[in-house]
């Protein structure tokens, strides 16, 4: 299929060239090993002491699936830069006169970005299990594919909004204002369940409060409940959503 | 055999409130093999018209059949035959193709459009070769120079050995002999490949040059049409000047009931005429005055530039425009559909 050819020639393309100069990958992971170094020592004085919503024994078990969100939102949520970069210097259009399939010019970025950032989540996960993460392998497992959905989702609309405004002065602010709040209200550093009912409430209504407890339940062993299913749901039904917007945005005539 | 066609094509961009109607119903068609010029000012839709004939904009109205295709209908044909040279662009920045060398690029711009991996390879080679790229194959893309970016921009637009080449402004920021190297391989691709270029320039040289024919386009409407010489002539006719020993008047006289002549004027000892085909009228000029008794002193033949022809035509002179725009954000009108 045209499409896939096409996808898998941009995924190797982009892949040497990404390869060749490796850093942006380790500056991309010094954030969350900090906090897991800083800050995590702090969270085990208070595990298993019955802080409702703080169910983790461990509080490793609690911050990392935190930590590998945050970890997916900001490796993932900018890189639209890049795109409105390639596109200034007239990669996107040349390749869009091509008869490669224009979806293959997004699909093969998202598949880098996915890879790195499993990549990523995989150093995070050593350096957790360096610091007392103990999980079971296939509830690793299963919280890696989670995030790597959620990247998907991140890297279509970041890829979006970059195309749409060809302009990093947009693009910049706009995804600060989100995924500040989006992150705060996940309740990666501390569970949401401590707080007042009405940040419990404005809580329930971001996505990345699910996508946290999911990977927490799975990180727990515990897979037969409904933060697990509801997590992939809202993971599930943001990439869809996201790719569809980017893929009307990539295939339309005028961009 | 035509090989575009292009019939009342018609963008127009809205901005606010205001609509800007940047190409206003062009009709032409060109032949295959031709090497076409497309001449204007800036702004006057030129790279308007190219981004709909590369299926990049979609027209207001109207329609083109490019290559056999038609754009509305089959504008993946029309990809599958074309190559694209757009204007030079901004510096690579920090995209992903940031790291990615010369031969790579080449390659992948091969293989997306299904040439297989050995030819590829093959192609990128040869063409490394002829645009003067060979040293660079393994540099990283984003550390070459402007010149040698152009000339990568253009191997990109042919590696694919196109049907028909679009290039807009191929020779903006080449240097002198770069720019005649690039003449040459476009006439190579003609005489050798019977490829058909349509490219768009403000450098009158260039497309005298290398144009067999010339699109004049202005204000979003195609002003005039013809080779080089036609367009030439069309406008303001050859200019003899013609010294005489004694008699001018006597000369100017006899010269009146010349062929084709427009205009004499005389100064002191020489004649200034002014004549629809110059070279055919020169010899019929001659024998008048010789049989006429009147020597001559000497005599000078001389063409119209194309500048004249714009500058009649549009009421601008495109050497006014020729300074290099700086590198600017390509095309930013936000277009509707």
């Amino acid at each position: 299929m045209a499409f896939i050819q096409d996808t898998l020639l941009l995924f190797r393309h982009h892949l040497r060239s990404v390869m060749r100069n490796p850093t942006w990958m380790i500056v991309g992971i010094i954030q969350p090993v900090m906090y897991l170094a800083f800050f995590g020592p702090l969270l085990t004085s208070i595990a298993g002491k019955g802080i409702p919503g703080f169910t983790a024994a461990n509080a490793y078990n609690f911050f990392v699936p935190g930590l590998l969100v945050q970890l997916g939102l900001f490796s993932t949520a900018f890189v639209g830069f890049g795109i409105i970069a390639d596109w200034r210097a007239g990669v996107i259009e040349r390749l869009r006169v091509t008869p490669a399939s224009r979806l293959a010019i997004l699909a093969g970025r998202i598949l880098i970005n996915v890879l790195g950032l499993v990549i990523q989540s995989v150093v995070l996960l050593l350096a957790g299990l360096a610091f007392g993460l103990r999980a079971p392998v296939a509830g690793v497992f299963i919280g890696l594919g989670i995030i790597a959905i959620v990247a998907v989702s991140l890297a279509a609309l970041s890829y979006t909004v970059g195309l749409l405004t060809k302009s990093e002065d947009v693009l910049a602010p706009s995804v600060n204002m989100l995924i500040l709040p989006l992150m705060l209200l996940s309740g990666i550093m501390l569970p949401m369940t401590l707080g007042p009912g009405w940040l419990q409430g404005v809580a329930r209504a971001t996505p990345f409060r699910y996508v946290v407890d999911a990977i927490r339940s799975s990180f727990a062993g515990n897979y037969a409940n409904h933060l697990l299913l509801e997590g992939i749901c809202v993971s599930v039904g943001m990439a869809v959503v996201s790719l569809w917007l980017a893929g009307r945005v990539f295939t339309r005539l005028n961009a | 055999m035509t090989i575009i066609d292009v019939r009342d094509l018609t963008r127009t961009y809205t901005s606010g409130k205001h609509k800007v109607e940047a190409v206003r119903g062009i009709s032409f068609t060109v032949d295959k093999g031709q090497v076409v010029g497309f001449l204007g000012p800036n702004g006057a839709g030129k790279t308007t018209t190219l981004r709909m004939l590369t299926t990049l904009l979609k027209p207001t109205s109207g329609t083109a059949i490019v290559a056999g295709a038609d754009l509305h209908a089959d504008p993946l044909g029309v990809r599958r035959k074309i190559g694209y040279v757009a204007q030079s662009l901004g510096p690579v920045g920090s995209g992903l193709i940031v790291d990615s060398l010369v031969r790579e690029e080449l390659i992948l711009q091969a293989r997306l459009y299904r040439v297989p991996r050995q030819e590829a390879a093959a192609r990128a080679e040869a063409l490394i070769g002829q645009l003067e790229l060979t040293g660079l194959e393994d540099r990283v893309v984003k550390t070459l120079s402007g010149g040698q970016r152009r000339r990568l921009d253009i191997a990109l637009g042919l590696i694919h050995d196109p049907l028909v080449v679009f290039m807009d402004e191929p020779s903006a920021g080449l240097d002198p002999q770069s720019r005649y190297n690039l003449w040459e391989h476009i006439r190579r691709l003609r005489a050798e490949r019977g490829t058909t270029v349509f490219l768009t320039t403000h450098n009158l040289d260039e497309a005298d040059a290398l144009c067999d024919r010339i699109l004049v386009i202005d204000h979003g409407r195609i002003a005039a049409g013809g080779t080089p010489d036609e367009l030439k002539d069309w406008v303001a006719g050859d200019v003899i000047t013609i010294a005489v020993h004694d008699d001018v008047e006597a000369a100017s006289l006899v010269l009146s009931d010349g062929p084709s002549v427009r205009k004499i004027t005389a100064e002191e000892n020489r004649l200034r005429l002014t004549v629809e085909q110059g070279k055919q009228a020169l010899p019929t000029l001659l024998r008048l005055l010789d049989s006429a008794g009147i020597e001559i002193e000497s005599i000078n033949l001389s063409r119209p530039s194309l500048d004249d022809a714009f500058l009649t035509l549009t009421g601008r002179s495109l050497r006014d425009d020729t300074a290099p725009a700086p590198a600017a954000a390509p095309v930013p009108a936000q277009a509707d559909t």
